[in-house]
């Protein structure tokens, strides 16, 4: 935990601004399922990552890389839109 | 620098004012004695002479959040309100002010219902007093465009970043002729500046999250550093307003004295009653009486330590506020009892003008005599002794 700032030192209304932010790992907080792809379905449509919560899908470029499961909730969001079911849940071990 | 002189109405004033700043996003709904300055801007949209977007928004609550928006995405933004429409949108101004969104706003002063009114006092400006905005009232339809043009340098200062609103009276100013010296488009344009905020959420390559929830652990602190911009704010207003008067040749400050180095009994009031006011000082000053006036030109942020100096040889000081608050004291005799604490002063206070009603230059020998009523103008049976 950051150490509390006195008022002066704020952004103008308290705007969090990316490099400051510490990383939050709310992956802890998985349901007990995660998701895993089938790269061979995949058509780069990048659903999963529009509609990801989490901001918890990796891309390259404009390709699915994968999952951040650092932040994945196993919400299940991205298996429910992907297309080509190219996402299934798995157990989280 | 060059001027045209033009016979304009302060709504048509700030009309014009927009159209030279030429704002990229104005969301509006209309509302007396407002309405000629939307009016006047959108046939200056439609004509091709701005370049802003006029969103036609289905209240005021959604003009000041379409504004905040705006502001914070990066695009210069104004609004303009009144009355009922500012109580509307008051929600909406407290985060405005919070979320340092530098929105210009023109208000026409007019009467909160009830009983529906469309005539000017100050009972709009008021309920927001406490809001965390730059209220700068200006007593004719030639301050009305200065303070607009004057308004975005000021609103937009990175060490101020809050709403300033430019407040003239309801009919008084809004809809009555005068001339008017514009600056040239140029002059404007160049005064005014590029619209910079420091984190637009339009960059998209710096993404940020504004109007965060704040616990108990920040509130009070986000709190404080509102506080603190409304206070540079004032020196700000100071800055700002010498740099314009060096291009108009106009004054400018947060208050303004008139015949009152030597004045034994000063009044203190905002707007146009000032106009007024100064006739009626003429006529008794010529009567041998020793009377000035202070008109308060910025009424948040306060200019506490201009109006103690100003105020500083007066033996009376007469306040005059044209809103009321029930139960309590009148809003701008509260700041002047503030300020004028610990001094040995006679201090008196009227309520006077709600709803529209006049204030003729000849009130003041009555004000100044002592024998005026606390609610100055208003018919009532004699007082008991």
């Amino acid at each position: 935990m950051a150490a509390l700032r006195p008022w002066q030192q704020l952004e103008p209304a308290g705007a969090v601004v990316r490099q400051e932010s510490e990383r939050v790992r709310t992956g802890g907080w998985r349901t007990g399922v995660k998701p895993q792809a089938d790269l061979s379905r995949c058509v780069d449509c990048l659903l999963c990552w529009l509609y990801c919560p989490d901001s918890a899908i990796v891309l390259e470029d404009t390709t699915f890389a994968g999952f951040d499961l650092e932040v994945c909730k196993g919400c299940e969001i991205c298996a429910e839109m992907c297309p080509v079911g190219a996402i299934e849940m798995v157990a989280d071990d | 620098m060059t001027e045209t002189v033009e016979l304009l109405t302060g709504g048509e004033a700030v009309a014009h004012a927009m159209r030279q700043v030429d704002p990229d996003v104005v969301p509006i709904y209309p509302i007396t004695p407002q309405t000629p300055i939307i009016q006047g801007f959108a046939k200056f949209v439609a004509d091709g002479k701005a370049h802003g977007e006029l969103v036609d928004v289905e209240s005021e609550h959604s003009a000041m959040s379409a504004a905040i928006g705006s502001a914070l995405a990066g695009a210069r933004t104004m609004t303009a309100t009144s009355s009922q429409g500012l109580a509307l949108m008051a929600e909406v101004v407290y985060i405005a002010a919070a979320m340092r969104a530098p929105i210009v706003m023109a208000v026409g002063n007019r009467a909160l219902s009830g009983p529906i009114n469309i005539h000017c006092d100050h009972s709009d400006s008021m309920l927001i007093r406490d809001s965390g905005v730059v209220q700068l009232f200006v007593e004719n339809a030639q301050e009305a465009y200065d303070m607009t043009v004057l308004a975005p340098r000021l609103a937009e200062r990175r060490d101020v970043l809050l709403p300033v609103l430019v407040c003239q009276d309801g009919f008084t100013i809004t809809h009555s002729a005068e001339p008017v010296e514009l600056l040239s488009d140029e002059a404007v344009r160049e005064f005014v500046g590029a619209y910079e905020v420091p984190h637009p959420l339009l960059d998209l390559a710096h993404p940020t999250t504004q109007g965060p929830f704040a616990m108990p652990d920040y509130y009070f602190e986000l709190r404080r550093a509102q506080v603190a911009a409304l206070e540079a704010a004032l020196p700000a207003f100071e800055d700002v307003a010498c740099e314009l008067v060096g291009v108009t040749g106009r004054p400018l400050s947060s208050v303004e004295g008139y015949r009152l180095e030597d004045a034994r009994t000063a009044v203190v009031a905002l707007g146009s009653t000032a106009g007024t006011l100064k006739e009626g000082v003429d006529a008794l000053r010529d009567d041998g009486l020793s009377v000035g006036l202070l008109r308060i030109v910025a009424f948040r942020p306060f200019p506490r330590e201009a109006v103690r100096q100003a105020l500083a040889g007066a033996e009376t000081v007469v306040v005059l506020d044209r809103a009321d608050s029930p139960g309590g004291s009148p809003p701008l005799f509260a700041e002047l009892a503030a300020a004028l604490f610990g001094n040995a002063v006679e201090l008196r206070g009227h309520v006077y003008g709600l709803g529209g009603r006049d204030f003729h230059p000849d009130d003041l020998r009555e004000l100044v005599l002592g024998d005026a009523p606390a609610y100055l103008g208003l018919r009532s049976e004699p007082c008991p002794a």
